[in-house]
């Protein structure tokens, strides 16, 4: 699949693609001298398309973890899971559409799904608040986090957001309350819990469906306390330097991992997700497979005993 | 968060001009505008006589008002903030550290203490906002952690009192994972039945009130405190619109039902000592 919109760093990919197409929909007779210029530059695209992935930047990794075509978590709903049948609502205020979770099959097994979806035209964008949940989205998540847990099946969390919602309706409601009591609860539901982060892995708002046994983040995708821009613009007084503040706050898979911060990096495609969704969807489903495989014959107590131990030992600091 | 990093850096700019313990011997209150003798003051817990507005005050002072009469230690002094990420901006973390320490102490942005409140044993932790904002970073998470376990082990409440502006942005994901880390221990103090309260002042926000903040059995409020998750300048930016009267005060927070209750800060000791024989059982000592 081709993308449609393309990163500034990727601009020679594009341009070697349109003129691929251009000798292409030309050859259609069968000119060899044309396939074999196609074939060449194909060849020299996908070289191109290595070099330029190999040294993606912090600041292009969070461009990759926002493209509009990256895959979101309907996309892996349906290419990873069967029979999913979405539940709806806090049971107090509202449906929140920026967090959506449901029960599914995941090979043969009942798993309960929760994850962010931010939308792809300005219609669901604008229901789907980008993304971007209200107490009443975390309230619901931690509704069908408790059900999950009353029979004994599997959660797995997919983090796709910029962060919670900063609005007054939000405050009025318990952002605080709502972001916090997912914290406790999940540190302690006792059923295994996978969490990954297939785009942008924004502070609080997507640690509150982020606290779990497994914590594990696509190859292209960010998680960080504050926003490039955001820290940029206390720090530097200029959001301008968002590059050099996504360099300092260590916001990629392979930074985090250094700092035993994840578990695992999710490889992607050569190109990324959003260039090939279906690759990345069976890579990600393999490896989901294999962690959960191994939770699952954990003992409850011993599962819970290391989330928990886990949890106990983040931080680095002189004592 | 930007906001709440903000105020790191400017605090004056955007809180209540009376951030810090007033110097000299008179003081302006922002609230009644009258000068006041800061003696006078400093009798009433930095609460202004007149109008009760409330000073910010310093943790050694808290801690005294809170405690029976020098009935306190402290805990865990050691503990250090490193820099793992190497965090540079226009300063390095490590210049910011060493200059929060010169202005604020070597405690970081908490202090922790086992004290006695009307005789009763409680752990105690109290936010430093004047260390770097009393934002959160691996210390501070970790004490916090330390003085939950504390209660844990002598089996009496624990006590936090908040003033943050949030995780601390120089710590990366290692702060905001103190969020967690904290509110794990939380769910501990929940099942060994233990009483945890939490005071906030001003000012409590982003990933410290996102987290351990909001999870006390109690949760009161001293007056005209701001409190909340998002800062009011990004819920301005993003929502565009003006923000309500009083918004992410305490009385807002309270008439939301998002607090137990607003106490002026002269009565916050005899209001513990009562919540805490109330929810361990035991006679009131008055
Ligand atoms: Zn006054």
């Amino acid at each position: 699949m081709i993308p449609h919109s393309y990163l500034e760093f990727e601009r020679p990919i594009a341009e070697l693609t349109v003129k691929i197409e251009e000798l292409s929909s030309m050859g259609r007779a069968a000119d060899v001298n044309i396939a074999e210029e196609v074939q060449k530059l194909s060849q020299k695209r996908d070289k191109l398309l290595h070099q330029i992935y190999e040294k993606v930047s912090p600041w292009q990794i969070c461009q990759l973890s926002r493209h509009p075509e990256r895959p979101y978590f309907f996309d892996y709903v349906e290419h990873l899971f069967d029979d999913f049948q979405e539940l709806h609502g806090d049971r107090a205020f509202a449906d929140d559409q920026a967090i959506v979770g449901g029960l599914a099959r995941f090979h043969g097994r009942s798993v309960m799904l929760v994850g962010q979806q931010k939308g792809r035209d300005t219609k669901e964008k604008l229901k789907r608040n980008f993304g971007m949940a209200r107490p009443e989205g975390y309230r619901k998540a931690l509704r069908l986090f408790k059900l999950a847990e009353r029979f004994d099946i599997p959660v797995l969390t997919f983090i796709d957001t910029a962060g919670a919602w900063p609005g007054i309706d939000a405050e009025e409601r318990g952002q605080s309350e709502a972001i916090a009591t997912n914290l406790l609860e999940l540190s302690r539901l006792r059923v295994p819990i996978i969490c990954t982060v297939i785009g942008e892995g924004g502070s609080g708002g997507a640690l509150a469906i982020g606290v779990g046994d497994r914590l594990l983040m696509q190859q292209y995708t960010s998680y960080s306390v504050i926003s490039p821009e955001g820290c940029a613009a206390i720090l530097w007084r200029d959001r301008a330097f968002a590059e050099q503040a996504a360099q300092t706050l260590k916001l990629t898979a392979k930074d985090l991992l250094e700092l035993k911060l994840i578990d695992e990096i999710i490889p992607e495609p050569l190109g990324g997700a959003h260039r090939y969704p279906k690759e990345a969807a069976a890579i990600l489903d393999k490896r989901l497979q294999d962690n959960l495989n191994h939770l699952m014959i954990l003992p409850e107590d011993k599962l819970l005993e290391q989330r928990q131990q886990n949890l106990r030992q983040l931080g680095i600091f002189q004592s | 968060m930007n906001w709440i990093t903000r105020l790191i850096e400017h605090p004056q700019a955007i809180l209540r001009k009376d951030s810090a313990t007033p110097e000299g011997l008179w003081v302006k209150c922002k609230g009644c505008s009258e000068t006041l003798y800061k003696k006078e003051i400093m009798r009433s817990a930095m609460v202004c006589p007149r109008c009760a507005h409330h000073f910010r005050i310093s943790v050694e002072e808290r801690v005294a008002l809170l405690c029976d009469s020098g009935e306190y230690q402290a805990h865990d002094q050691g503990l250090q903030s490193k820099d793992p990420l190497g965090f540079k901006d226009k300063k390095k973390y490590r210049d910011r550290l060493k200059e929060a320490t010169k202005k604020a102490g070597n405690q970081d942005a908490l202090c922790s203490y086992m004290g006695k409140i009307k005789g009763q044993e409680v752990s105690i932790s109290i936010f430093n906002f004047a260390f770097m904002g009393g934002s959160m970073g691996s210390v501070v998470g970790e004490k916090i952690a330390r003085g939950m376990e504390r209660a844990l082990e002598k089996k009496c409440p624990y006590l936090l009192v908040t003033a943050s502006g949030g995780a601390r942005m120089q710590e990366g994901v290692l702060s905001l994972m103190q969020m967690a880390k904290t509110s794990a221990i939380a769910a501990k103090l929940q099942e060994a039945k233990l009483p945890f309260v939490c005071v906030l002042t001003d000012p409590t926000m982003g990933g410290v009130s996102a987290s351990v903040a909001w999870l006390g059995d109690i949760i009161i409020a001293e007056p005209e405190a701001l409190i909340g998750f998002a800062g009011p300048r990004v819920i301005e930016e993003t929502v565009r619109e003006k923000l309500p009267e009083g918004f992410q005060r305490s009385e807002f927070l309270l008439e939301k039902g998002l607090i137990d209750d607003v106490v002026d800060r002269r009565e916050v000791r005899d209001y513990l000592a009562l919540i805490f024989s109330q929810l361990t059982q035991r006679p009131y000592a008055h």
